[in-house]
């Protein structure tokens, strides 16, 4: 019960931040925050990781887990990356004038 | 709690607080850039609270080691490749890829658990209601995650057309089909134990086709940003396969923010979500119903060369970029007949519509790309009320958003969307390719005014004799 009545406690409360994050958003940065929010949605590297610590011997499951990682960082790391990129020439501009 | 565990705790809060600060910071020019590496710390402090956890409680076997570098190094690798080397233009169609991944890693972890459960933690050996179901919906938005943002990508990068038959009503079935059979394979999942799962793979990886594929390239980045969401809600269900409350508040918060992103980008395009989703392509319908009044009567068409000589007669030029200007990649060619209007002491500034470009906000990557100054980027309620004093309007491949029908024509599709008052100036070039409608299908009533003349062409290329042109009017780029 505990871990399940937090959980859902969790779950409501972080809900509720996320759809107060964003209120106003300026259209320019449509484009790099939704490119942001996905590379965050890779989170689910946690979950593979946690999957090949708790694996053990059991290959198939180190292979699923290794596979799941591979694409999650992916997601992660081409998103961050991107994302960056974008918003460099947004702040280069700035800078120069 | 011994050390480990408050240490780890620790990391997970910091974690997300820092998360929470990033995508709030995303939502302002000025922090952006800092809060997007905010979010990349917040994800690697997440990693290490993994792995201080685990070396606290039974340590990590070498065997898990082996497997964690392979995948970390593969698939970082691989992330940053791509994201060096893609186009700016490509962008709508790389997010989808990444987001795609990210569901894939989701579906995976949710399989792996329901095939092999965690038998060396006791908590898993007998598993309960509340980890099935969750099991059961991490592999649901995984697999329509996946196969939803792939089917995006491909049709983005045309690799895809949607057959005739997606467009028709004959898909509603088959949706319909598709998520029953998903249903059943649920229930049956959830009831007898370890049946129906490689059918619920299957039925939902399906129905992300299914709902993806009938859905019109313009309309492709709120599909995106609402898969985007959906990923946000695969992890939170991953969160509660593995016991992570971390990744439970993580994968909420994306899925919120998600979800108000989308109604944002809805709003921009003045579509409701349903209608994206269900209706299909809008011009699909639209065109059949009004094609009757779809006849222009006073179209006034001219040369590059007309065009640079009232370029050089103006005092404020006003561009108006569009998606025709993103898929024509002509963004560079732009900044290069901009640089020599303003070497010759023009005004010259950029009206952004909200929804200009490929997705929402894209032109003004494009744009930056380009070297254009940010404060020469107008966003549609600044420029609107300067057009009466604007000389010279450029549209370039842009075509809904300037329809003055959305303010005039009260029975018009277009009705009540937010558009550019280009029509005001004294006079209007639109850069076409053709007298083909624009994305929802009806005509515009802009270049059938007066003062309004079309260059045909693709953007690039007019936008290149129009330099030419220029240059031979002795206005050059060097500025």
């Amino acid at each position: 019960m505990s871990f399940l009545s937090e959980a859902f406690w969790v779950l409501l409360l972080g809900s509720l931040l996320g759809l107060e994050l964003i209120g106003k958003v300026p259209p320019t940065l449509h484009t790099p925050l939704m490119s942001g929010a996905n590379a965050i949605s890779g989170i689910t590297m946690i979950a593979a990781l946690t999957l090949i610590i708790k694996a053990g011997d059991n290959l198939p499951l180190l292979v699923m887990g290794s596979v799941s990682l591979g694409f999650a960082l992916f997601n992660v790391v081409g998103g961050f990356l991107v994302t960056d990129r974008m918003l460099a020439m947004f702040s280069r501009k700035s800078i120069r004038k | 709690m011994n050390f480990f565990e408050i240490l780890k705790f620790s990391i997970d809060l910091l974690a997300v607080f820092l998360l929470a600060l990033g995508i709030k910071g995303l939502s302002k020019v000025r922090s952006a850039r800092e809060a997007n590496r905010l979010a990349a710390i917040a994800m690697t402090l997440a990693a290490v609270g993994v792995f201080v956890e685990s070396l606290g409680a039974s340590g990590i076997p070498f065997n898990s080691w082996f497997w964690i570098i392979a995948g970390s190094i593969v698939g970082t690798f691989l992330g940053a490749v791509v994201a060096k080397k893609v186009s700016m233009t490509a962008m709508p169609e790389t997010v989808a890829l990444f987001n795609g991944c990210g569901g894939m890693s989701s579906l995976l972890v949710a399989l792996a658990v329901a095939i092999f459960p965690l038998s060396s933690s006791e908590e898993a050996l007998n598993m309960d209601l509340v980890e099935k179901i969750s099991i059961v919906i991490s592999v649901f938005v995984g697999s329509i995650t996946f196969t939803g943002s792939i089917v995006a990508m491909a049709k983005l990068q045309g690799w895809l057309a949607t057959p005739a038959w997606m467009q028709s009503k004959i898909r509603h079935f088959i949706n319909i089909g598709l998520g029953v059979v998903s249903l059943v394979s649920i229930s049956s999942l959830l009831s007898v134990s370890d049946s129906g799962l490689l059918l619920l793979v299957i039925s939902s990886a399906l129905l992300g086709v299914g709902v993806t594929l009938p859905i019109g390239g313009a309309d492709m980045p709120v599909v995106i940003s609402l898969l985007n969401s959906y990923s946000g809600v695969a992890a939170a269900a991953a969160g509660f396969v593995v016991g992570s409350q971390l990744l439970i508040v993580a994968g909420a918060m994306v899925g919120a923010a998600g979800l108000i992103l989308t109604q944002v980008m809805c709003n921009g395009m003045n579509r409701s979500l349903v209608s994206v989703l269900f209706g299909g392509a809008l011009g699909a319908t639209v065109a059949t119903d009004s094609s009757g009044s779809g006849e222009y009567l006073n179209i006034t068409s001219c040369s590059a060369e007309e065009c640079a000589l009232t370029l050089e007669a103006a005092e404020r030029v006003v561009i108006v970029p569009g998606y025709g200007l993103a898929v024509a990649q002509a963004q560079h060619t732009l900044r290069e007949v901009t640089r020599a209007l303003e070497g010759s002491g023009i005004e010259v500034t950029y009206a952004i519509h909200p929804v200009a470009g490929r997705m929402p906000g894209h032109m003004n990557v494009l744009l930056a790309e380009a070297d254009v100054p940010y404060e020469q980027l107008k966003e549609m309620d600044v420029a609107n009320p300067e057009f009466p004093a604007t000389d010279v309007v450029l549209v370039l491949g842009a075509n809904d958003v300037v329809n003055p029908q959305a303010k005039n024509d009260p029975s018009s599709p277009l009705y009540g969307m937010p558009v550019l008052d280009v029509q005001e100036a004294r006079t209007v070039f639109v850069i076409k390719r053709g007298m083909s409608a624009g994305y929802s299908g009806i005509k515009n009533d802009l270049f059938d005014l007066a003062n309004t003349s079309m260059v045909f062409g693709d953007a690039k290329k007019v936008l290149g004799d129009l330099l030419v042109e220029l240059k031979e009017l002795g206005i050059s780029g060097k500025n």
